[in-house]
């Protein structure tokens, strides 16, 4: 039984639309993809072209139609004109480069490129330039060629395009190419100069020789679009008066390519730029997309600077343009340019500022990246306004980034301290959720170095928390600082501006409302927490903050109870050395990265798992040295860096090791004191509530010189430095100079580090410290610490083996400081103690 | 231009040319969040927008919207008359085109399409060139697939029977001449 004629396309496209839901559509193409494919099967040729045109509709509605490939195929090998015009769309629809099966087509294409009919060559061309794989590519290249240099400008202009993509495919062909380009902008066809101005462009793009190749056309082209412009009305290519702008821009970048970095031919397109950029039409979009190009190459090409401020004029002119279009590629353009031409495009910063209030979004945010480029010290106070303001009514995604960009701008341009608070402190409580985690150190540092600000500031975040304790960053600033300089506050001793009344018990229920808060995270509780402990030594109200502490030792979230525990020991135990620990912020370097800063882990964790022997790094010592090691281990003395005396003491064995661990270091006494008192088995770290947050985003910029060890004539020093590609290691050099009478031979630095550290002693000056302070040895030592654990450094007795003595070697326990406060400080006692020592090789 | 998309305010797709090799199912996702990012924009909004590392070029004519991704180096306001010369070139080979046309007609949608870009790239600056060329092949074509007009079909979506307008008033570009 002959089965009946498919349907037709339009017939199964009104069929389908005819389905009321997704499951009623889905049945019908099963059905006819059904039919479809039992039809295929019987080799039917007189229906294939409606089959797959069916089967090319069901595609685009998102049904698998890879069964016709093959069919595609079929169609594109037949003799009938309509066959391989559905044959050749199936091909670029269905095939890709991918499957191997699309390689079936190169013969057919090749027959087709030399068919005897320009229709079925075009069709061929069209493919192929849409998506030939490099391996047709290749196959077709010669083809291609020969087609671009016929007179049939039909042809020729489909050829230079399928050589586009040729080039593109299978860039090594390029050069067969270039003799066919020979004559192609002497054609007269717009079709086939367009297309050979792209063809040109492309070639130039990609090869230098090609660029200079080509440059000697500038003239040609500069005429040909001279006479577009100059030229009557053509109806033919006309679009709004203007004589095929396709051609024109094409041309105008392709100049721009050809201009770029050559003096000589961007002078020679010099006059037609100025011609273009002041005879074209504005009024429609289409001489704007003109000037826009235009503006471009002027930008581009090593014009006159008239030249460029007429271009930087037509941006600021389209700034003006009711289409928005217009006003979004202007701001485009002029972020790109307001590097270069940084005063021109200030003269239109008015205007771009008042497209910060524009409604659509990427004009908006094109704007503030604009703005943020153009603030400089005249205009801050100016821009800043605007600015704020922006922030206060733009998208939440733009907050982040206008808050650090006010930020950024703010310190650079600050008219004045106070005015750079008053800014700060707007952006807060604006759009306090908003700002970046890493904002909160920095504008602390900002807080600490403003010295004469204190008060002020610290009066303002406090009326600031009154209001609104929901915007984390704000409550987190303003609890330290208030931690800081609450003394300030309640002593109402601002001058800036008038103070408030504010007693100790006010502060206190404020820093404690923060603790018991559901708005507060887990790191504001901290931060307030610290706060209230650090009035300890400011307030007089201490019974109340002892309670606080001491509820809070059993609280849920460990960080708050670890450092509950802490403090509450330090009230307990160590109450000597609160006044210390908690002394006033000294003023803090800024340091030369800002990235985030990993929070610390305690240092106790670290500390209890170091000091093994097997993990120091490998030597082939002499016996006695590797006992000395040993020894090193043993020590557990912690001196306190508020008394720069450097203590002798004896090593202990190493069995007091875990001990010294567990041993709080904050005696200030020579004999350890074993952890019993503290039910954590980790020193507490009183400046936790700084140091776990990240307050500075790396160790400290500067770390003073010191005297490590100065005994008995021999005097070590160390000098610090960060390494500069990666700021966690410290490069340490120490000095070693002899001022006895005679030399000490055999000088050797050794020095052993925890787990968690690395080392690395570069190779010493010498074995000889020679006598009479003649000389030195230095040596480099780096230590990587990339858990910025602190860790102490302690200088022993020890020193290198005498010619006449025989000490043990002392280690050098290296202070590394957490935080720049400590380290610059000086007064500050870091808690953990870690012993540094390394095996020199 | 990398790729252009033709869809309706319902997101059906009506039309999809690629000019840079990609496999289905990654055809299939950039055309599903592309279709939902325009969808997305309010009618205020410029004709751009960054999307990925492409500049996405669209423009509404009546229900369809024509989008295409364009490079870095492409200028934006010549890819809007690119897109309007194609709804030139549909509106002078359909009289007064509406999407029903399209969706009907979609290989000759293609085929006025690959007259008019080849790679990516305008191949034809002069619409009368590309309608003159269309016509002859149409010609050739075997009697059998004439030529058919969109059938009056009844539809319940009236503005598919609208002819493609630009949706801006403030750009007016000229009736088409019929």
């Amino acid at each position: 039984m002959r089965m009946p004629a498919p349907i037709r396309l339009r017939e199964l496209i009104r069929t389908i639309r005819t389905a009321r839901t997704q499951a009623e559509e889905r049945e019908m193409i099963q059905k006819e993809c059904a039919a479809i494919r039992s039809s295929f099967r019987e080799e039917d040729n007189t229906y294939r072209c409606r089959n797959v045109a069916k089967l090319l509709y069901m595609h685009m509605l998102g049904y698998p139609a890879h069964f016709g490939q093959l069919e595609c195929l079929k169609l594109i090998a037949s003799q009938k004109f309509t066959d391989k015009r559905i044959g050749y769309l199936g091909a670029m629809l269905l095939l890709d480069e991918r499957q191997d099966v699309h390689l079936l087509m190169t013969n057919c294409i090749k027959n087709d490129l030399n068919h005897s009919t320009q229709y079925v060559q075009g069709l061929a061309l069209c493919t192929l330039g849409c998506m030939g794989s490099s391996e047709m590519c290749r196959d077709l290249a010669g083809e291609v060629e020969k087609l671009l240099k016929t007179s049939n400008s039909y042809l020729r202009k489909k050829a230079a395009l399928c050589a586009v993509h040729v080039i593109r495919k299978v860039p090594e062909l390029m050069e067969m190419f270039l003799p066919a380009t020979k004559n192609l902008l002497s054609e007269k066809n717009h079709g086939v100069l367009h297309t050979s101005v792209v063809l040109l462009t492309e070639m130039c793009e990609r090869s230098p020789d090609m660029l200079s190749h080509f440059r000697k056309l500038v003239p040609q082209l500069v005429r040909i679009l001279k006479n577009l412009i100059m030229s009557g009305y053509s109806p033919e290519h006309d679009v709004s008066g203007i004589s095929d702008p396709f051609l024109q821009v094409r041309i105008l970048r392709l100049l721009r390519i050809l201009g770029k970095g050559d003096d000589d031919s961007s002078e020679a397109m010099n006059d037609i730029l100025a011609q273009v950029a002041t005879n074209t039409e504005t009024s429609k979009n289409v001489g704007n997309a003109i000037l826009y190009e235009t503006v471009l190459t002027i930008m581009d090409i090593k014009s006159e600077s008239g030249l460029r401020v007429l271009a930087i004029n037509i941006l600021g002119r389209f700034l003006l343009n009711n289409d928005k279009n217009i006003r979004y590629v202007a701001l485009t353009s002029l972020l790109k340019t307001v590097q270069t031409d940084h005063n021109a495009v200030q003269r239109h910063r008015s205007t771009i500022v008042d497209c910060l209030k524009d409604l659509d979004v990427s004009i908006k945010r094109r704007a503030m990246e604009l703005s943020f480029a153009l603030v400089n010290g005249n205009n801050i106070r100016g821009m800043m306004k605007e600015l704020l303001y922006f922030l206060d009514s733009c998208d939440p995604d733009f907050k982040a980034d206008c808050a650090s960009g006010i930020f950024l701008a703010a310190e650079k341009y600050a008219p004045s301290k106070r005015w750079h608070i008053d800014t700060i402190m707007r952006v807060l409580t604006t759009a306090g959720s908003y700002v970046r985690d890493d904002s909160v150190p920095n504008l602390i540092q900002l807080i600490t170095n403003s010295v004469e600000m204190h008060a002020y500031t610290v009066q303002r975040l406090y009326k600031a928390l009154l209001d609104d304790i929901s915007q984390q960053p704000l409550v987190q600033v303003a609890s330290w600082c208030i931690g800081e300089y609450g003394d300030l506050l309640v002593s109402g001793q601002c001058e800036e501006e008038e103070p408030i009344q504010v007693s100790e018990d006010e502060v206190l229920d404020v820093l404690e409302g923060l603790l018991v808060s559901n708005l507060s995270t887990p790191v504001t509780r901290g931060y307030s927490l610290t706060a209230i402990m650090k009035l300890s030594t400011r307030f007089s109200s201490l019974n109340r903050i002892k309670k606080v502490v001491s509820i809070y030792g059993s609280s849920i979230d460990v960080e708050l109870q670890q450092r509950a525990v802490e403090y509450n020991a330090l009230f307990k135990k160590y109450d000597h050395m609160r006044p210390a620990l908690l002394e006033r912020m000294p003023i803090m370097e800024k340091t030369a990265t800002n990235g985030p800063s990993e929070t610390v882990q305690t240092n106790g964790e670290t500390d209890s798992t170091i000091l093994d022997t097997k993990h120091l790094p490998s030597i082939s010592q002499p016996a006695s040295q590797a006992n000395d090691l040993l020894d090193l281990l043993g020590g557990n003395d912690v001196v306190p860096i508020i008394q720069t005396t450097v203590p002798t003491k004896p090593a202990s064995a190493g069995g007091e090791l875990l001990d010294l661990l567990g041993d709080l270091s904050l005696t200030g006494g020579p004999t350890p004191t074993p952890a019993s008192s503290v039910p954590m088995s980790q020193p507490p770290f009183l400046l936790d509530g700084l140091t776990s947050q990240p307050l500075f985003n790396d160790i400290a910029a500067v770390i003073p010189p010191m005297t490590a060890y100065n005994k008995n004539g021999l005097i070590i020093e160390f000098t610090f430095e960060r390494s500069n590609p990666n700021p966690n290691i410290a490069v340490i050099t120490i000095h070693a100079t002899n001022s006895t009478e005679a030399d000490m031979t055999e000088f050797v630095f050794q020095a052993a580090v925890p787990k968690t550290f690395q080392l690395q002693l570069l190779s010493p000056s010498s074995n000889v410290v020679p006598a009479f302070n003649q000389g030195s040895v230095t040596q480099v030592i780096r230590v990587l610490n990339p858990q910025k654990v602190r860790c102490y450094c302690e200088p022993r007795t020890h020193s290198a083996s005498y010619r006449s003595r025989s000490s043990e070697i002392s280690p050098f326990v290296l202070k590394h400081l957490q935080k720049s406060d400590e380290c610059l400080s000086g007064a500050k006692l870091n808690i953990a103690k870690l012993k540094l020592r390394a095996a020199s090789h | 231009m990398q790729f252009m998309l033709l869809f309706s305010r319902q997101g059906k797709l009506r039309l999809q040319k690629w000019y840079v090799p990609l496999s289905d199912k990654e055809k299939k996702k950039i055309t599903r969040e592309l279709v939902q990012t325009v969808l997305a924009r309010k009618p205020k909004m410029c004709s751009f927008l960054e999307w990925r590392d492409l500049k996405i070029v669209y423009k509404r004519y009546a229900s369809l919207y024509f989008c295409c991704a364009i490079e870095d180096q492409d200028n934006e306001l010549i890819t809007l008359e690119i897109i309007h010369r194609y709804v030139e070139l549909l509106d002078k080979y359909f009289g007064s085109v509406c999407e029903l046309d399209i969706i009907f007609n979609f290989e000759k949608a293609y085929f006025i399409l690959d007259e008019f870009l080849l790679g990516g790239e305008a191949q034809e600056t002069s619409k009368k060139n590309v309608l003159k060329a269309i016509e002859q092949a149409d010609l050739l074509q075997e009697v059998r697939h004439m030529k058919q007009r969109l059938p009056a079909a009844s539809s319940r979506r009236s503005d598919l029977h609208k002819p493609l307008r630009d949706d801006r008033p403030k750009h007016t570009h000229t009736q088409p001449d019929h």
